[in-house]
């Protein structure tokens, strides 16, 4: 009897559209539980007035949108981009480099790779501090410029935009890394000697090969660090020491000290959507091209 | 060819060693190779062919004071591949898949800065010559092509550019038997059309033989013997090259002289007359193989006087269409394929049975007479 009960549950998850709900259910139940509901909690919020204790009186108003087009927070809104769009292109360029050096066949492909992934093993909070360490006027690096004799007064890096750039670029570098070395490690390397048989060099061969062939996880690798980065809070807070403000710190500000948690979600989702409008331009331009460059 | 070719060779190879760590990939090898020659490499996967043509490509170097490779009469070993005058065809293609096939076609011309319109109509011709429509073909994507096609675009790819010589490794590996066969053809033809030097890397012996002006035959990091086909077929000089080029029966003995200078070798249950040759002593142990469609099969009462023979029982009959092979059981020599004419089963049906008793028989200038080792 038991065993037709079995058989019974077994052909009912062999079904495919049950199989298909079974694999799904638990990731689907997760998302909508602790992200769709906050969300739509979020987008509800934005649009009711701002209780006297925090929190939400019920009602509608417009005034916290309204309010985010304020030359105040504008400021901070291209702040923020210039800042995630610098970020981004400092890791590509200096990422692209490390991910094509570990992606060449070699001994040591395993070591530098546990290398770019070693920094995660211990949490941003205290790497972000450690970076206070390096950073500032009688941390390591003003140590060594002044017996080095190279500057005669300590630099001022910490509290500088410098010094959030820094913390981003260090914090983001292995998010580029490692797509762009995934592609990298794809790549043909029969394409890249039929290139140098027909007469390419090896500049030509890189812009016109390796590059083309690896755009698939620069463009990864570009959303990985410039989303993020976007939302960034802590670094500016702890390197930047909270003088410029990006969107993140603004919206941290907002839920907690300001206790105006309709602005901070009318402000979230003015980032969130226009994050969403920059990434569809960005995949609808690379569209355009030769179906190869997606893939 | 046997033709004097007065022009210096194209490609030299002057004893020329690569390894790879301990192992050898090539061993001291030497040839030359003449312009307008459809040349073979010819062996086994692991004998060094892949490796010659790579050296020949730049892409991989000769060792460190190795001998000399020089392409139109300059000294190459360290030249990178772009300074070579030569293009290739990959086994695998190796189409650019993020360019359409007019581009691909395009890439060397574009390299050597030809301008646009130029470009345009050499890549046009050039498709056209490998019978590609320029322009149902020239704006699709190496992924939307079927195997034979991206075979073409490969060729073009290389040809467009004109190159003193082409190599070609193994292009036709993964491509089904009839294009096979057609593309072997059309290959030949352009060799011939174009004046261009083909280096072609082949383990298909049947491909080698029906394409080339000459094959070299490799084995085991050396080149076990150059020659035409027709050399290389009716006088290999080792039995590698007897097996690996058509099949092969093997004899062998201790070769004497008689009063008249004729050579007699005698092994263990069979003894055979062996045409004059150099390497023969008296004495000395002499192996010789017989191609299986020179010999024939007769009663062993009836073995004409000038013949070899040995007495053997019919084994295995095999119907392969135009030949039919008999495997005789000789006692103390093995087993000796022949391959008989079918001149039709229906009217002329074959005289033998399995078990029954027969001579095979050949004449001693069939006898390939080959090297020690």
């Amino acid at each position: 009897m038991s065993a037709s009960w079995h058989r019974r549950v077994f052909r009912w998850f062999s079904h495919p559209g049950i199989q298909a709900w079974t694999l799904l259910g638990p990731g689907m139940f997760w998302l909508i539980v602790f992200f769709l509901v906050p969300i739509l909690i979020m987008l509800a919020y934005s649009f009711m007035p701002r209780g006297i204790y925090g929190g939400v009186d019920p009602g509608f108003t417009l005034e916290h949108y309204a309010r985010f087009f304020d030359p105040l927070y504008l400021d901070v809104l291209q702040r923020t981009f210039l800042w995630s769009v610098a970020c981004t292109v400092v890791c590509l360029l200096l990422g692209y480099p490390v991910a094509y050096l570990i992606a060449r066949p070699g001994r040591w492909r395993h070591l530098l790779l546990l290398l770019v992934v070693l920094p995660f093993w211990t949490s941003f909070l205290v790497r972000t501090f450690a970076m206070i360490f390096l950073l500032r006027d009688t941390g390591l690096i003003n140590d060594w410029l002044l017996r080095l004799g190279l500057t005669r007064e300590p630099l001022t890096i910490l509290y500088t935009p410098a010094a959030v750039m820094v913390g981003l670029v260090y914090g983001f570098l292995p998010f580029m890394i490692l797509p762009v070395y995934a592609s990298l490690e794809k790549l043909d390397s029969s394409l890249l000697e039929a290139a140098e048989v027909l007469g390419a060099r090896p500049s030509a061969r890189f812009w016109r090969v390796t590059l083309p062939l690896s755009m698939p996880g620069v463009i990864a690798g570009s959303l990985l660090v410039f989303i993020p980065a976007l939302g960034s809070f802590l670094t500016p807070d702890l390197l930047g020491g909270g003088k410029q403000m990006m969107i993140g710190n603004l919206v941290q500000n907002q839920f907690s000290a300001a206790r105006n948690w309709p602005f901070g979600s009318a402000a979230s989702f003015i980032v969130m959507v226009l994050v969403l409008v920059a990434v569809l331009i960005y995949l609808r331009i690379r569209h355009r091209e030769p179906a190869g460059a997606l893939l | 060819m046997s033709t004097a070719t007065p022009s210096p060779p194209v490609v030299q190879f002057i004893r020329v060693t690569k390894s790879f760590g301990e192992i050898k990939a090539l061993n001291d090898i030497s040839f030359e190779i003449y312009a307008g020659e459809f040349f073979s490499l010819l062996g086994p996967s692991g004998c060094g062919k892949t490796t010659t043509l790579r050296l020949l490509a730049g892409l991989e170097q000769p060792d460190e004071g190795s001998g000399e490779i020089r392409l139109l009469g300059r000294t190459v070993n360290q030249a990178r591949p772009y300074e070579r005058p030569l293009s290739m065809v990959f086994q695998n293609y190796a189409l650019f898949p993020h360019l359409s096939v007019a581009r691909n076609v395009a890439f060397g011309l574009e390299q050597r800065k030809t301008s646009r319109a130029e470009i345009d109509q050499r890549v046009k011709r050039a498709l056209e010559m490998v019978r590609l429509d320029p322009d149902l073909f020239g704006r699709r994507m190496p992924g939307q092509l079927s195997g034979g096609q991206r075979q073409r675009v490969a060729l073009a790819r290389a040809l467009v550019l004109e190159p003193a010589i082409l190599l070609l490794d193994e292009p036709l590996g993964a491509i089904d038997l009839k294009l096979r066969k057609d593309m072997q053809l059309e290959l030949k033809a352009l060799n011939k059309q174009l004046g261009t030097t083909f280096i072609y890397v082949t383990h298909d012996q049947e491909e080698a033989l029906t394409m080339s002006d000459r094959i070299g035959v490799m084995e085991n990091a050396r080149l076990a013997q150059l020659g035409t086909p027709a050399e290389v077929y009716e006088n290999p000089r080792t039995a590698f090259v007897a097996t690996f080029i058509g099949e092969s029966n093997f004899f062998q003995g201790h070769a004497t002289k008689d009063s008249r200078g004729e050579w007699t070798a005698r092994g263990p249950g069979l003894s055979f007359r062996v045409p004059d040759n150099p390497q023969l002593e008296n004495g000395s142990e002499v192996r010789v193989a017989v191609r299986p469609e020179w010999m024939d099969l007769c009663r062993p009462d009836e073995v004409p006087g000038a013949e070899n023979a040995v007495i053997g029982t019919i084994g295995d009959i095999i119907y392969l269409g135009e030949t039919i092979h008999v495997v005789v059981s000789v006692p103390q020599v093995g087993k000796v394929k022949v391959a008989v004419r079918n001149e039709g089963q229906l009217l002329k049906p074959l005289a033998w049975k399995r078990g029954e008793p027969v001579a095979v028989v050949w004449l001693p200038e069939e006898c390939q007479v080959l090297e020690a080792g």
